[in-house]
């Protein structure tokens, strides 16, 4: 993505060290920013795969009967599409963003562990070539729901499960390795002066999310690994038949599962209070309340799985605690909205197109909060629970919640690494047609949901027939939009308007005081931070 | 002028206010259902629904007052107040009281529904892949209850009824004012039991025995219809319920009426049977017990479900024929149909399958050597 080369290099004392000729650069590269790039575009070519799939679904629900699938293969696209979107798109795409700018924000040269890193991206194509290929397998690809729920799972399942299962390996490991490197990075590698309280947010929420993963990518691994034993080794961790527990999974799976969706809403929260100040030229309300609401959302993801699971069975004592513990997290995620709405409140605002996504991101995000808090109301989940009430919540706060977090922060730090402004009418296009489009998508799923309409069917009832019409629609204009988005980021890159070196007029931070493009290697002599 | 657009402003906010008695009517709500559990669900249900706009009202109100009001473009200064810890504190506090005020109604409704004591009928439910067995304890009546919507309908070549998709052969039918007790389990993977109209929701899971339970008030006799809810494979979407609520004493004639039936079907098992009666019933049976997995042509399924067209088994052995129809086959997705066919059902689909799809094998299975085979 980066246009920057040796020769803007301004220690010329080791210009010799600049990035290898060819495709080796990216091979062998161990910059924070080349690898930075590398994840980008990988997370936005998972986006289009993954992109593609929800599009052929959409298209089979578009009117009542099967038309153009198969149930088996439409169960196939739905588990791929959740699989390739969660681990393919989102997580990568913050791992990008994060290698470009977390040394950039703490005055670091580069990360703590550029080996390291280098290897952590190059798992992924190998993890996620695996994973598609069983698409072309005859047994085909996995088919039993990105949650994957034993026994579906294990005794029931396709033989392709064990390359999926090699799969989450390899991206656990990955992400670990990840995870460690920012870290790592963070304790070490500040500049002076740069206490841990002086942070930009995105750094903080980052943080957070880096102890998340070390903390439940182990526990994944370990659920799949009780998956290939039962499937392969003969145990039955999973198998009621031979006195395993079917339900031992899924709190195994939640485990991991719920704070793994907010590792991918907590950087969203980092860019989003990165960008509000800047456009509304008014320092980010109550920083300190913004790290202790995040702490707080992270030590609560940990003891609230089970409310993904209030139809399994539980006595009504555990009911009642997963319930007020979710509950609670509706207070820590309130304040983080109301510090930047306040933000907002008498600044002096320009609607700029990382803004206005910004922007798209805390209404929306707040929808999904609101349908997140109807469902954690334990009996009404009952009603709601497997619903397209659910897939309307975790849509929302996933595609105007991560997704648009990570179209924002690139609309923002693009004329950074490009050196280029990017077409702001052209910028603004996308941004109207994607918002359009989400919420055509997105906001009938809630009604098809609460009327009754399962989630994970290939075919349903002739009531729910017009608002899935529409939802089909709005995939069409949000997919579609995306296209906009890919031809902007190719122009931006061969050409415009240069960027000056601060890029945004409200800009504050350590990233905005080197040149545009950043230089390849930056901070070789750390700033002073006052 | 001005007065005008407040006129109209404020009956769209009488429209709003005015909304949730037409909400309930309209078909994108939750369904209000017909017992005291299911319409205290709703109530619940509404009740957050509005606190969450009227949150949504204040805080999106402020936001976009801010957009409008303070903007570069109209020559707004930014302010440069960043903190305060009274404010925090007050929007901590509210959003707890409001979070208890949600809470105290919720447990509540949901201690109500976990009171599974003092049943009249018990009833346990076994979910298939992908069907659902019924069992009236105690009252020796059972059965299974498949989708009844045809492969025409579905694939779009003739026109669709009403109840597409939410049809079956036969319903489970309760008592109205008795308490019901449901007994959830399943024989394979997990599944989950769904009738919104009772509000019922509970997953069927191989293993362990879910209770749930509903009582339909007097005057609600009627056929309500659900689904299931849990991810179970690739009929997932084909495998509704459809639940007839009838009087005490309409149940108990339907009771009897099963009871005979059973018995007359035992006593047709032991008749003659052609070689063409076998064969027409044998091809309904396939087409819908079958086919899911083994292809309407006998032609299989990926790598998972073998092709019955040319199959050792379909062709050569008859007594492995009858054992996996009665055992079905351990490790695989292959069932036991024992329960769930009668003896000629089973005995009609061996025989289709050994003559339909280039099977020529001539052969026919008798019910009698189902029962011999059985013992």
């Amino acid at each position: 993505m980066t246009t920057a080369t040796a020769s803007q290099d301004d220690h010329a004392d080791h210009g010799h060290h600049g990035p290898a000729k060819g495709i080796m650069r990216w091979v062998l590269t161990t910059n924070h920013k080349d690898i930075g790039t590398m994840y980008l575009w990988f997370s936005f070519t998972m986006l289009f795969i993954g992109g593609a799939m929800a599009l052929i679904v959409r298209t089979e629900l578009f009117q009542p009967g099967m038309q153009l699938i198969e149930p088996e293969f439409y169960n196939q696209m739905t588990t791929m599409h959740g699989l390739i979107m969660v681990f393919g798109a989102i997580m990568p795409a913050f791992v990008g963003l994060a290698n470009w700018m977390v040394p950039l924000m703490i005055g670091a040269p580069d990360m703590a562990l550029p080996r390291m890193n280098n290897w952590s991206f190059w798992i992924l194509p190998f993890a996620f070539g695996m994973l598609l290929f069983t698409l072309f397998t005859d047994a085909g690809a996995p088919n039993f729901g990105w949650t994957f729920y034993a026994p579906l799972s294990t005794t029931y399942a396709p033989s392709s499960v064990t390359y999926f299962i090699f799969g989450v390996h390899m991206m656990g490991i990955s992400s670990i390795m990840g995870a460690i490197n920012i870290i790592v990075t963070i304790l070490n590698l500040r500049a002076p002066g740069m206490t841990l309280m002086k942070m930009p947010l995105f750094v903080w929420t980052w943080f957070i999310t880096a102890y998340l993963l070390v903390a439940v990518m182990p526990v994944l691994a370990g659920v799949v690994t009780m998956m290939l034993m039962d499937i392969h080794f003969g145990t039955s961790f999973f198998d009621a038949a031979g006195g395993g527990d079917p339900v031992l999974f899924q709190h195994v799976f939640w485990f991991f599962g719920h704070p793994e969706v907010y590792i991918m809403i907590l950087p969203a929260f980092g860019i989003v209070s990165q960008i509000i100040p800047t456009f509304a030229r008014k320092p980010l309300f109550g920083y300190a309340s913004m790290v202790y609401a995040t702490s707080s959302i992270a030590f609560l993801s940990f003891i609230v799985w089970a409310h993904h699971m209030f139809t399994v069975g539980m006595p009504l004592q555990a009911e009642l605690f997963f319930m007020y513990a979710t509950m609670l997290i509706a207070i820590p995620t309130g304040v983080k909205v109301f510090n930047w709405v306040s933000t907002m409140f008498r600044g002096s605002m320009t609607f700029e197109t990382p803004m206005l996504f910004a922007l798209a991101f805390v209404v929306l995000f707040t929808i999904g909060g609101f349908s997140g808090l109807m469902l954690a109301i334990a009996p009404a989940d009952f009603q709601y629970h497997d619903t397209y009430f659910v897939v309307a919540h975790f849509h929302y706060v996933l595609v105007p919640g991560a997704l648009f977090g990570i179209i924002a922060g690139v609309y923002y730090w693009l004329p950074k690494w490009t050196g280029n402004y990017y077409n702001e009418k052209l910028g603004k296009f996308h941004f109207w047609m994607s918002f359009i489009g989400v919420n055509v998508t997105f906001f009938p799923m809630h009604f098809v949901g609460l009327a009754g309409m399962p989630r994970r069917i290939p075919d349903y009832a002739l009531q729910f027939a017009d608002f899935n019409a529409i939802a089909t629609v709005g995939a069409f204009i949000f997919g579609l939009s995306q296209l906009v988005f890919l031809f902007l980021l190719i122009k931006t890159i061969r050409g415009g308007e240069k960027a000056t070196d601060k890029v945004w007029e409200g800009a504050e931070g350590l990233e905005w005081t080197i040149p545009s493009p950043a230089p390849y290697h930056t901070f070789a002599e750390p700033p002073h931070v006052k | 002028m001005f007065s005008r657009t407040w006129q109209r402003l404020s009956s769209v906010v009488l429209g709003v206010l005015t909304v949730p008695t037409a909400l309930a009517e309209w078909d994108g709500n939750m369904t209000r259902g017909v017992t005291e559990v299911s319409q205290s669900i709703f109530e619940l249900h509404m009740l957050i629904f509005w606190i969450c706009v009227w949150i949504g009202v204040a805080v999106f109100g402020v936001m976009f007052y801010s957009i409008f009001k303070h903007r570069k473009s109209k020559g707004a200064v930014a302010s440069k107040f960043h903190e305060s810890l009274s404010l925090e504190i007050l929007w901590t506090a509210i959003p707890t009281v409001i979070l208890i005020a949600m809470a105290v109604p919720a447990t509540s409704t949901l201690i109500k529904m976990y009171d599974t004591t003092n049943a009249d009928v018990d009833i346990k439910i076994t979910g298939h892949q992908w069907k659902w067995q019924y069992d009236y304890l105690g009252e020796d009546v059972g059965f299974f209850s498949n989708l009844s919507t045809t492969k025409d309908e579905i694939y779009n070549r003739t026109e669709k009824g009403e109840n597409y998709l939410e049809e079956v052969d036969k319903h489970v039918v309760v008592p109205t004012g008795q308490k019901i007790r449901f007994l959830i389990t399943s024989n394979d993977v997990i599944h989950a039991w769904w009738v919104p109209d009772i509000a019922v929701k509970k997953d069927a899971i191989p293993g362990y025995i879910n209770e749930s339970w509903a009582l339909i008030p007097e005057g609600e006799e009627g056929l309500y219809r659900g689904k299931c809810a849990e991810l179970c494979g690739i009929q997932h979407g084909f495998m509704p319920i459809v639940l007839e609520a009838v009087t005490a004493d309409e149940y108990q004639v339907w009771l009897g009426d099963q009871r005979a039936g059973k018995v007359a079907e035992a006593a047709a098992a032991l008749g003659d049977f052609s070689f063409d009666d076998l064969m027409t019933e044998g091809a309904e049976v396939y087409v819908r017990n079958c086919a899911a997995c083994h292809g309407s042509e006998g032609q299989g399924m990926g790598s998972v479900f073998p092709a019955l067209a040319g199959s050792p088994i379909a062709i050569n052995d008859m007594a492995g024929h009858i054992d996996i129809l009665i055992n079905g086959k351990p490790g695989t997705a292959m069932q036991s149909f024992s329960a769930q066919l009668t003896d000629v059902e089973i005995a009609a689909v061996i025989t289709y399958e050994r003559n339909a799809w280039g099977n020529d094998t001539g052969e026919m299975a008798t019910p009698q050597m189902i029962i011999d085979a059985k013992k």
